[in-house]
């Protein structure tokens, strides 16, 4: 009976210790789901606004679009740069296992060349990998369907609309005009400095020269922001809100295209360059030098066999000979040396020397270029003959400061302040100028003898086309002096309200009115009577000119080939002009390399322009000068 | 006479039949039909094929229901057997997948054994532990640990950490369940907090990761740390109501990984928020409560424990799986019952709440 009472009441203790272990699981669960409630609590409550601050990010992105840039047109509204859609195929490397197989893959759609992957390669080595890089633009559209047939087999690759940009004169003022290309590093840094940095997200073009550089913020615009949604793979599900691009602010240049593309073909093969300047107002008509380039190969990275055409043709076409080429005046610079007779008081117009053909000083003899010398030679007929021991003696008269002082005003050998960067200063020779060029003692010291060939514009002169074109428009405006400028006005893309471009007087020269107008009429002589009287025979309108010949010293760093050594060793030749006479519209500086007497190949591409400009008269064929008179 | 044949049919149908785990199974596959149309919106084939799983999970639940415990006794040797030769056979033969041995290919289809000793191990220990009831000793409890060794060393050895969990803990609980004395139980959770560091030295470099990531997930934010991220960054966006169904931005954009397998709870968590979070978390505390009452209700021994075990093992499913997807506990692959998609896991647990059913249905036979 006990055993089995025991018995029975065994199972009784094992039921009553299986139960209190299933309650004590039972309270272990319910202890777990309050700590798994305790932390979605935290989660879901406390936490909240944070994960849903996470959440958004997660799924908005910002994507910039980027404007329009602005138009560039010259002043009859012809246009000098504009935008057009194309699409491109483009390939982000951050999302591409094997770049090489990718390209591989996609040229079997798409036709790739050679010098698309070697520009790919360039790009690549040049931008963050997390950039989309162009691998081919400009797509067909048969190009665009057949890759949208098979974009799932290449990840990481997307045919993009994108803006290009285009010049449609190609070559024609091409330093004017200048170009964009991709951003650099050196780029992006002067982003942040003028804090543009967020404007320009998205944009990958900038300008790299010329009005498209200068005038960057002007033409860039505002950039647009698109909210969009996208998934964990990053692509765009939908569009949840936007604003919308401003685009940039258009460009109308003083620039007349015409006169440059007739001034650019008056040069024919040879090298040199031409500023012509509206006195008036110091716009631009015309800003050659040549050879020149077209600017539409530099867009979408030049291909390394045009740059190496380029950069390494000894005619330097990516030189701005206009502003960055230094030349000495030569006899151009006698009409500025009058003036500075006249005005210091050194001369009178009717003060005349006796020519015997040279000057002696110190030992040494300064010839004059015409035997036997031009005999009594007053103001008017050093000008309009181009005597040069007038201006010898002149020369050592005045000294060399004073020389400088007057010149320096005019603006030689200093930067005019065109809105084109990296112009050159030239050399302005003056006593500091050679203490700061040189550095031994020997070589800092001024020697009188130097101060004779500055007054024919040789020596240690050495100018850029365009200071010689502003000084010529100073005269021919009477001492009013303006910043030459390639831009009229800036169009406001928004209200179309228009931005004039100031005639700015940078200074007013004080000089006589009767002192003025002896050198302009010993100019006018120059024209009819002088060295250019034949290349302006028959102009149906007056002119003023001068011309110049500059002696190419040395050619240091140069090296050319024996064919070409003789052509190189030839003078410069150069002109300076203005026109009409009594009102002048139209002043330009004329620079021919190696291009011989100015006379001979500087004064008819002046005659030309004029000819344009003034009559709308197109030159009949090549110009031919032989058997002409030396200046 | 058709009257009498019909309401013999409909005993024949409903008589073993649990209503309460008949219900909150049916609320949770509804919960979870939806959600998991949610996670797969981008293709439909996977609702039609998880509502398919979820009638085959009801047919088998039934079906298991109708054996008595005494029948389903029986299947504890034989299955535990087959069970552990198809591990090692396995552990021989098993294809690889992403590094670990966890298929068997039959040629025309694959098999992953581990999932029968979900079943089978509670189902064998619950036997060996009955068979024994009137006189258990120290040894006993000393060969139900070694039974449960074999196999979840050879998962483990898989490796798959989360199954072994799981078939580790059903076998502890009905050890525990069946009597293991407190004073083993303290001195096994001593020796297991003294061996930890050289367990730590015994875990795979994946396993470390999981477990490092756990305590900072933004150390590795777009490898090992992305999943419970993304996932926390789910469940805290979904506030208090939720996004709303089909709303939930992450599911959507796709930033949730496995979002229809193992982390189905963040997409639910999303779009139905802290208040959906709660009614799921009492229909799952429902379910355990019902289990662990038939338990305690269960007419012998080997009922008790299995019951007791297969609850528990339902509680343990939740919250490693909560607990992971919410970034409390390790990332291991443990799905969440009812919620996640995969018809093999709904089968073995249909099979769990069809033995419940059975211990509890019979027993009242019993009675009567």
């Amino acid at each position: 009976m006990r055993a089995r009472q025991s018995q029975l009441a065994a199972p009784d203790r094992e039921l009553e210790r299986f139960r209190f272990r299933v309650g004590l699981a039972g309270f272990a669960v319910f202890a777990a789901f309050v700590l798994l409630a305790a932390r979605l609590f935290h989660l879901q409550v406390v936490q909240h606004d944070y994960y849903s601050t996470r959440a958004e990010d997660n799924r908005i992105s910002l994507v910039p679009i980027v404007p329009n840039r602005g138009v560039i047109v010259d002043r009859q509204g012809t246009v000098l740069a504009r935008n057009y859609s194309a699409f491109t195929l483009e390939i982000t490397p951050s999302r591409v296992d094997d770049l090489e197989a990718t390209i591989d893959g996609l040229s079997k759609l798409i036709e790739v060349l050679p010098k698309d992957r070697k520009r790919f390669r360039r790009l690549l080595e040049e931008s963050k990998t997390f950039e989309s890089l162009p691998i081919r633009s400009r797509l067909s559209e048969e190009e665009v369907a057949r890759f949208a047939a098979n974009r799932y087999l290449f990840p990481g690759v997307e045919v993009k609309a994108r803006l290009f940009r285009h010049y449609p004169e190609g070559s024609v003022g091409a330093h004017a005009i200048g170009y964009i290309s991709r951003i650099n590093k050196r780029d992006l840094e002067i982003i942040d400095e003028k804090e543009q940095t967020n404007n320009y997200k998205g944009t990958d073009h900038i300008g790299k020269s010329g009005v498209e550089q200068k005038y960057e913020f002007q033409l860039h615009g505002e950039t647009g922001y698109e909210q969009v949604e996208i998934d964990a793979g990053g692509r765009a599900v939908r569009s949840l809100s936007r604003s919308a691009p401003v685009q940039g602010n258009n460009l109308t240049l003083t620039l007349d295209i015409k006169l440059q593309e007739m001034a650019e073909k008056a040069f024919g093969d040879r090298r040199g360059a031409l500023v012509a300047i509206e006195p008036a107002t110091g716009g631009i008509l015309a800003l050659v030098s040549v050879p020149t380039f077209d600017p539409n190969l530099f867009i979408d990275g030049i291909r390394s066999d045009d740059w190496d055409q380029l950069n390494n043709s000894p005619d330097k076409p990516l030189l701005n000979r206009a502003l960055n080429g230094a030349y000495p005046p030569g006899s151009t610079f006698k009409p500025f040396m009058a003036l500075a007779a006249l005005e210091t008081g050194k001369r009178t117009p009717g003060q005349a020397i006796s020519d015997p053909g040279f000057f002696n000083f110190g030992g040494h003899q300064f010839r004059d270029d015409k035997k036997g010398g031009h005999g009594s030679v007053d103001m008017h007929k050093s000008i309009v003959v181009s005597c040069d021991t007038y201006y010898y003696v002149l020369a050592n008269d005045m000294g060399i400061d004073a020389i400088a002082r007057f010149m320096g005003q005019l603006g030689f050998g200093q930067r005019t302040g065109i809105d084109i960067e990296g112009e050159s200063t030239g050399v302005l020779p003056s006593p500091e100028w050679k203490k700061r060029r040189f550095r031994r003692p020997e070589q800092q010291k001024w020697f009188a003898g130097e101060t004779i060939s500055i007054g024919i514009g040789q020596g240690y002169n050495s100018y850029t086309p365009i200071q010689l074109a502003q000084a010529t428009a100073t005269i021919a405006n009477n001492g009013i002096m303006y910043r030459p400028h390639l831009v009229k006005y800036i169009t406001d893309s928004r209200t179309g309200e228009k931005t004039m471009i100031e005639p700015e007087p940078l200074r007013v020269l004080p000089w006589k009115r009767q002192n003025i107008e002896v050198i302009k009429r010993a100019l006018v002589g120059v024209n009819i009577a002088g060295t250019s009287a034949r290349a302006f025979a028959g102009a149906g309108y007056t002119s003023a000119g001068k011309t110049g010949t500059a002696q190419v010293f040395s050619l240091r760093g140069a090296e050319y080939k024996e064919s070409r050594v003789k052509k190189e060793l030839r003078d410069h030749a150069l002109f300076i002009a203005y026109a009409p006479a009594e009102q002048p519209k139209i002043a330009v500086a004329v620079l021919v390399e190696n291009g011989g007497f100015g006379a001979q190949s500087a004064a008819p591409i002046a005659r030309m322009v004029f000819d344009y400009y003034l009559l709308g008269k197109l030159p009949k064929g090549a110009a031919r000068e032989d058997d002409v008179e030396e200046d | 006479m058709s009257q009498q044949l019909l309401q013999r049919a409909w005993v024949r149908l409903v008589g073993h039949v649990d209503g309460v785990l008949l219900l909150l199974t049916l609320a949770l596959m509804a919960v979870g039909l939806t959600t998991v149309y949610s996670a797969t919106a981008d293709s439909s084939s996977r609702l039609l094929a998880q509502a398919l799983n979820m009638a085959i999970g009801l047919t088998v639940m039934w079906l298991v229901a109708q054996l008595p415990p005494q029948k389903l006794m029986r299947f504890g040797v034989p299955l535990y057997l087959a069970g552990v030769v198809l591990l090692i056979l396995v552990f021989l033969f098993g294809i690889r997948v992403n590094g670990a041995r966890r298929w068997l290919s039959l040629g025309f289809t694959r098999i992953q054994p581990s999932e029968v000793l979900k079943i089978a191990v509670p189902l064998m220990l619950a036997w060996y532990f009955h068979k024994h009831e009137a006189m258990l000793k120290a040894r006993h409890y000393v060969v139900a640990c070694l039974l449960l060794l074999v196999p979840f060393a050879l998962i483990a050895k898989q490796p798959d950490l989360g199954t072994a969990i799981l078939v580790g803990a059903a076998g502890f609980y009905v050890i525990f369940l069946a009597g293991l004395p407190w004073k083993v139980i303290v001195g096994l959770l001593v020796a297991g907090a003294a061996a930890a560091p050289f367990a730590w030295t015994m875990l795979h470099d994946y396993q470390r990761k999981r477990i490092l990531t756990l305590i900072d997930p933004t150390s590795d934010p777009l490898g090992a740390g992305y999943h419970i991220i993304q996932a926390t960054i789910a469940i805290g966006s979904g506030g208090s109501f939720g996004k709303g169904w089909l709303e939930g931005t992450q599911t959507h954009l796709e930033f949730i990984p496995e979002r229809h397998t193992d982390f189905i709870f963040a997409v639910y968590a999303e779009e139905r928020g802290l208040l959906g979070n709660t009614v799921l978390l009492l229909l799952y505390l429902l379910l355990i409560g019902r289990g662990l009452m038939i338990a305690a209700n269960a007419s012998t021994l080997f009922a008790r424990v299995l019951a007791g075990s297969i609850t528990l093992s339902l509680f343990t499913y939740v919250f490693v799986n909560v607990g992971m997807v919410s970034g409390i506990l390790p990332v291991v692959g443990v799905p969440l019952p009812y919620m996640s998609y995969g018809g093999t896991a709904l089968v073995t647990l249909s099979v769990g709440v069809g033995i419940l059913m059975s211990i509890q249905t019979h027993r009242m036979l019993v009675r009567q």
